[in-house]
């Protein structure tokens, strides 16, 4: 379970939303922003491991179970914000846009422009496709009948 | 007298210009693009990552490409890849009761809340070869139904309720488990050491070693539990954030084994577990997984050591297909020398044999 405290929620969430987001509509929704803020690199683009855990029975004791693709970055704007992204994958240019998103929105005005315009957008994309694929599953759901034995 | 020699420097250049050769086949015929591979040979992807060890669909796809559909070839590069790369630390254990689910089944119970959901599946099929596929027919587009919006509770927690099904092991008891990439293996091991070897063992292996303990080796009484595969959440704990960094959702396919157990000197008759979680769709591994876990539980739930199953020592060693086949197939590199040697031996051996044969029938005459 996340220890999140209340008041890192909307990063968090943020950064969920960032992490599994389309690299392509995440592009094409920040293009349409029109910002452009100057940045340095604090660590990264870089592509690394993460050891995936799982627990013994789904509930137990915890197991290392394979490992999985993760890129990481670290970005400082020119008024001193940092921002960070990790993200499953390779894709070191979206990273790279993340931890900028992430970093602009330590600005509460600003948050509020990426959370209406960027975030929620990729926020409705990803639940519509797992409202779709729930669907989809809910129709192979198995609907037993009983048999009602007859009397002649 | 041993000479020093080489080459082959150009006989192996050209062989491995003809490997790429053949492996792209008839030019006529398009190339295979990664996307293709990833969506229509998913299952081949799966399998690649769960021996590699490694969940990165795209790379799958570019090994399996590189192999000319050799899984085993496609994990070995998968697994010599994730060589390279640094390790950010370990994630939090994944929540499988939160799972996305696109597929859950349970042998045991009919009416389990959430239900029996069929998936993407195999299952009923008639295995006849489709000849309308080969056309390349477009399938219909999915049937849709409004979900269930009941949790989807797990068998093993309803049966748990009753006291008959044993606990899972506390985390208390081992918070951090062993990481056999970056220890080696010695036995005995625990059992999370067992699971994270299983879990990038050889599919045929394991079902092989599983079958075995159903034929009567090693009998364990399995139900399947529960299967579900679908997606988790993974989170990473990291210095720079003070909440876990959210990295995406993977696929998995997660199988719960229910075991009749009559009871030892060490545990009371009860329903016992045996447990399988693999990367990716992968219901057949995941089930010889949980049949392979169970069985080699038995030192620790007292049952008497009778079948290769319950050897772990037997099991884990040989589980993994890149060690395997490493070592078999290293026997057709050159061993010039070694066979020279062993050549004067025989000859020797032979020359010896022969001499006391005359003899003995000198002495008989």
């Amino acid at each position: 379970m996340s220890t999140t405290e209340p008041d890192h929620q909307p990063r968090r969430d943020r950064m969920a939303v960032l992490a599994r987001a389309e690299g392509r509509q995440l592009r094409e929704l920040w293009g349409g922003l029109g910002i452009d803020p100057a940045f340095e690199m604090v660590r990264g683009p870089e592509t690394g491991l993460a050891t995936v855990r799982g627990r013994i029975s789904g509930d137990g004791a915890p197991f290392n179970f394979g490992d999985v693709t993760v890129t990481r970055a670290s970005v400082r704007l020119q008024d001193g914000a940092v921002g960070h992204a990790y993200r499953l994958g390779r894709d070191q240019g979206v990273a790279r846009l993340c931890a900028v998103i992430d970093a602009l929105a330590d600005d509460t005005v600003m948050a509020a422009t990426i959370d209406s315009q960027l975030v929620e957008p990729l926020r409705e994309t990803l639940a519509a496709r797992d409202r779709q694929r729930q669907a989809e599953t809910a129709a192979t759901k198995v609907d037993f009948f009983t048999l009602v034995r007859g009397e002649d | 007298m041993y000479v020093a020699v080489k080459g082959g420097e150009a006989a192996i250049d050209n062989a491995h210009r003809l490997l790429a050769d053949r492996r792209r086949g008839n030019r006529d015929v398009a190339d295979l693009g990664l996307d293709q591979i990833m969506e229509q040979l998913s299952l081949a992807v799966d399998r690649v990552m769960s021996e590699g060890a490694l969940y990165d669909r795209e790379l799958a796809a570019l090994a399996i490409k590189q192999a000319r559909g050799d899984l085993i070839e496609a994990i070995f590069l998968a697994r010599a890849y994730r060589t390279t790369l640094p390790r950010f630390g370990y994630t939090q254990p994944v929540d499988t009761g939160r799972m996305q689910v696109e597929r859950r089944i349970s042998a045991c119970f009919k009416d389990l809340p959430g239900g029996q959901l069929l998936g993407p599946t195999f299952d009923y099929t008639h295995r006849l070869l489709d000849p309308a596929l080969a056309g390349g027919a477009a399938p219909e587009t999915p049937e849709v139904r409004e979900p269930d919006a009941a949790p989807m509770m797990r068998v093993s927690d309803f049966l748990g309720q009753e006291g008959l099904l044993e606990p899972a092991p506390d985390p208390a008891d081992k918070p951090v488990p062993d990481d056999i990439a970056r220890n080696p293996m010695s036995y005995p091991m625990d059992r999370d050491a067992r699971l994270q070897a299983l879990a990038r063992g050889d599919e045929g292996f394991l079902l092989s070693m599983g079958y075995s303990t159903q034929r009567g080796y090693a009998r364990s009484h399995p139900f399947a539990g529960e299967i579900r595969i679908g997606e988790v959440e993974l989170e990473i704990a990291v210095p720079e954030l003070d909440f876990a960094a959210p990295l995406g959702r993977i696929q998995v396919t997660e199988c719960q084994m229910v075991n009749q157990f009559q009871g030892s000197a060490k545990a009371p008759p009860q329903f016992t577990c045996g447990y399988g979680l693999v990367f990716g769709q992968a219901e057949r591994k995941s089930m010889a997984m949980a049949l392979v876990d169970r069985a080699l539980r038995a030192t620790e739930l007292g049952e008497d050591l009778t079948a290769p199953a319950q050897d772990e020592e037997f099991v884990i060693a040989h589980s993994d297909n890149v060690q395997a086949t490493g070592f078999v197939e290293h026997l057709k590199l050159p061993h010039y020398v070694d066979f020279q040697s062993e050549l004067n031996l025989v000859r020797q051996m032979r020359a010896e044999v022969e001499a006391r044969g005359e003899t003995h029938q000198e002495a008989a005459e």
